[in-house]
């Protein structure tokens, strides 16, 4: 069994671009959950938004890398007032399964065998980042050092990643402790109390839900500049996943998505890492590659239960600010 | 028992609605019995589109006399058949064409009329048959242009005669037996709904568990079908039972929040759905029920068993109806739905009736999935994928409603069905949930929901 190995590749983990992605998906989601009380459930319908938004007009109409990052922000606006004009105004239980309802509606369009010249049906997209790739201020090399090493591609694509990343946490940041952040927090405290300041609730949470999306549909980009665009990818278990991330970190905090993304794929890489050597000197034999996959997913739905029940605001959260009172 | 006079108006109401409900299943079963021995059931349950490979229009003027001329090509796939004979016939004129080597046949005709041509079937050779052997025979008017075409079209037999409507009541039919399948889970999330407020997103694996268990026991392990149901049913309550004695009671006793014990049940789906996976693996099997044989009425050709299944799914919710009006735990279900807090006040003992709904929930849950299984094969995540059209059926019946939930699943079953007359089916489970939104646009409060604030 290497140790070596499956340390290093863990540690690899934590400035991966995916690590990046789900960060950013994960403050997002902090910004709809945390701060604002919404239930967001369809995480994975803004980063698939966000996703296509991006690949659809470089490949179709050979737009531009700036151009297609700014389709995708639009794109997941458009998105959030679908999603919002029905539901903000309803309990927090009907935006929860309008929003997986929309992700899967958003999953079950793409990949419709109709729409394959488009969105290359259920197989996806590919070549999207050629553009991107050739913005790249960095000359061909190994950047970085140990088990941080990239190739100048890899290392642009993370650069850019960690570079929204920070700048969404300054941003979320600034807004929070700004009277437009007070009013949000306010909303999620007790809607009724900040309606009688006469403050527009709808037209707020509103704006959160842009807010989040638009953070969403930006990870979704990350998420898709190193690989290909797979259909498959965008369903429920993502969004799942993103809320695991956040609620690790804490819901409510500045630095809890970002961490919590890290520990997310830490984890996931150094138990699948165990796993499979435990499988190569013979203590594990009865376990099949895909089995010692799988088990990594049992591991995730326990670490979620039970951080809920026993540490419900995360690794950095305050429990007096819990948004669980939704 | 104060607590309950409220319901009386809405018990009327159920009792409109499934009534209405049944008569119009059964009405939909058996009125077209009787016209099933006339019709041959010879389509498929898919519409196919015929597809145009089979013959093609000769150019024009092939006829190479001046005069009027009917004629074609007959091909089987792309090759061109040769020696087929085409009777043509019409006012006292009859003549029969034979295609030649390029699959042509012309036959001239003396003047503008009505013919009829009417394909030779023995004259084709061996493994040709025309696609719709029904109709060999087509109706030509020459009218003013001199050459008219006449199609053969040769292959597989399919599906060219099914009329819009033929096709209207095939997906109505299956509609109506996905939606009786989706109403038995669904009532189960209704009923955990009303009486705990918990969303629980690991619903869809209690159908699993259910399909699964029925599939272990009769494909697997070759048992019994009738043990293996009973065996499956049983556990199936257990599980929902253990569910709360085990996550759930804990919970409520710690005070959890609702939100939190939302993002619980995720974390359950997750765990349980990828323990399926762990032991069964990811392919899709069929369960091996020993139960065969299809039943055709009017234009509807259907499994027998997907037949029992809708009746078994009718008489239980039937029972689970009348359990919820007329006895005394079910009327006390119902008033811990409605108020919790007042049930527990009039004597009522809400841990208790919450236990019970739990394992009903396991027990319908696991009869739907074992249905359900039946119907279209068992996998892992069989339950989740439809987790969300159950979720839709709920949310469209009025949350918490165990006949709104009726109602929304016959609506989705019937929609996600019937829309795929239009649009491709792998978009129809999108459909479901665009009428879930939509709904929600218009009527919050869902079909049967009380009109009450939900803001």
């Amino acid at each position: 069994m290497d140790w070596g190995t499956i340390l290093s590749n863990a540690a690899g983990e934590l400035f991966s671009p995916v690590t990046a992605a789900y960060a950013l998906a994960a403050i997002g989601l902090s910004v709809h959950f945390g701060y604002s009380g919404l239930l967001n459930f369809g995480q994975a319908g803004f980063m698939a938004i966000g996703a296509y938004a991006f690949a659809i007009p470089v490949l179709s109409f050979g737009w531009p890398t700036g151009l297609a990052f700014l389709a995708a922000i639009v794109a997941s606006i458009v998105f959030a007032f679908i999603l919002g004009i029905p539901t903000l105004r309803l309990r927090a239980d009907y935006l929860a399964i309008v929003t997986i309802a929309a992700a899967e509606i958003v999953r079950y369009v793409v990949s419709t065998v109709g729409l394959t010249d488009v969105t290359g049906g259920s197989q996806g997209l590919n070549g999207y980042n050629r553009d991107f790739y050739s913005l790249n201020p960095f000359p061909d090399g190994r950047y970085g050092f140990g088990p941080w090493t990239y190739s100048a591609n890899e290392f642009w694509v993370v650069i850019v990643g960690w570079t929204l990343v920070i700048i969404a946490t300054v941003l979320v940041f600034l807004l929070m402790r700004s009277p437009w952040g007070r009013v949000v927090k306010g909303i999620r405290e007790d809607e009724d109390a900040v309606r009688s300041l006469g403050k527009n609730v709808y037209s707020y949470k509103m704006q959160a839900l842009i807010l989040g999306g638009v953070m969403g549909a930006l990870a979704g980009v990350i998420f898709i500049l190193p690989r290909s665009l797979q259909p498959a990818n965008y369903g429920t278990a993502l969004t799942f996943f993103v809320w695991t991330a956040l609620l690790l970190g804490g819901a409510a905090t500045l630095l809890g998505p970002i961490v919590g993304a890290m520990i997310f794929w830490v984890v996931l890489s150094l138990t699948g890492g165990i796993i499979n050597g435990l499988r190569d000197i013979g203590a594990l034999s009865f376990i099949t590659d895909g089995q010692a996959g799988q088990i990594r997913f049992i591991i995730v739905g326990l670490v979620l239960m039970i951080i809920v029940v026993f540490r419900p605001q995360g690794i950095f959260g305050n429990k007096k600010e819990l948004s669980f009172s939704v | 028992m104060n607590a309950l006079t409220p319901a009386r108006s809405s018990v009327h109401r159920l009792h409109l609605v499934l009534a209405a409900v049944i008569i119009a299943v059964l009405a939909l079963l058996t009125a077209p019995m009787a016209a099933s021995a006339a019709t041959e059931p010879t389509e498929s349950a898919a519409p196919v589109e015929p597809a145009p490979v089979g013959t093609e229009a000769p150019d024009a003027g092939a006829g190479a006399d001046a005069g009027f001329t009917i004629g074609g090509i007959i091909r089987d796939g792309q090759e061109p058949v040769e020696g087929v004979d085409i009777l043509v016939e019409g006012d006292g004129f009859s003549e029969t064409g034979t295609t030649g080597d390029d699959g042509r046949w012309s036959v001239p005709v003396p003047a503008a009329g009505q013919y009829e041509a009417t394909l030779d079937v023995d004259t084709l050779p061996e493994g040709a048959s025309p696609r719709d052997p029904d109709n060999v025979t087509r109706q030509v008017t020459v009218g003013t242009t001199s050459t008219v075409n006449v199609l053969f079209p040769l292959g597989e037999a399919t599906t060219s005669t099914v009329s819009i409507w033929d096709t209207i009541f095939t997906r109505l039919v299956y509609g109506l037996i996905f939606g009786l399948l989706l109403a038995l889970a669904a009532i189960g999330i209704s009923l955990i709904f009303g009486t705990t407020g918990v969303n629980n997103f690991a619903h869809g694996e209690m159908l699993t568990f259910g399909a699964l268990g029925f599939y272990l026991f009769t494909t697997l392990l070759g048992w019994n079908v009738i043990l293996a149901l009973i065996v499956t049913l049983a556990l199936s309550a257990a599980f929902g039972y253990l569910q709360d004695t085990v996550l759930f009671k804990p919970m409520r006793r710690r005070g959890v929040g609702l939100t939190q014990v939302l993002i619980v049940t995720i974390g359950l789906s997750i765990v349980v759905r990828y323990l399926y996976l762990f032991f069964f693996g990811g392919g899709t099997n069929n369960i091996a029920s020993g139960i065969t044989g299809n039943v055709s009425f009017g234009p509807v050709t259907i499994t027998l068993v997907s037949l029992i299944s809708a009746g078994v799914s009718i008489v239980i919710l039937v029972l689970v109806g009348l359990f919820l009006t007329r006895t005394r735990i079910g009327k006390a279900t119902r008033a811990v739905s409605d108020n919790a807090a007042l049930a527990a006040a009039s004597g009522i003992n809400v841990d208790r009736i919450i236990r019970i709904v739990w394992t009903l929930a396991g027990l319908l849950t696991g009869l739907s999935g074992i249905l359900y299984g039946l119907f279209r094969g068992v996998s892992w995540d069989l339950g989740f994928l439809i987790l969300l059209l159950l979720f839709a059926a709920v949310t469209l019946g009025g949350l918490g409603s165990a006949f709104g939930a009726l109602v929304g699943s016959l609506i989705i079953g019937v929609a996600t069905e019937l829309s795929t007359i239009i649009i491709p089916p792998d978009l129809r489970y999108a459909v479901a949930l665009i009428v879930l939104i939509v709904v929600l646009l218009v009527r919050p409060q869902g079909v049967l929901g009380r009109r009450e604030r939900v803001g």
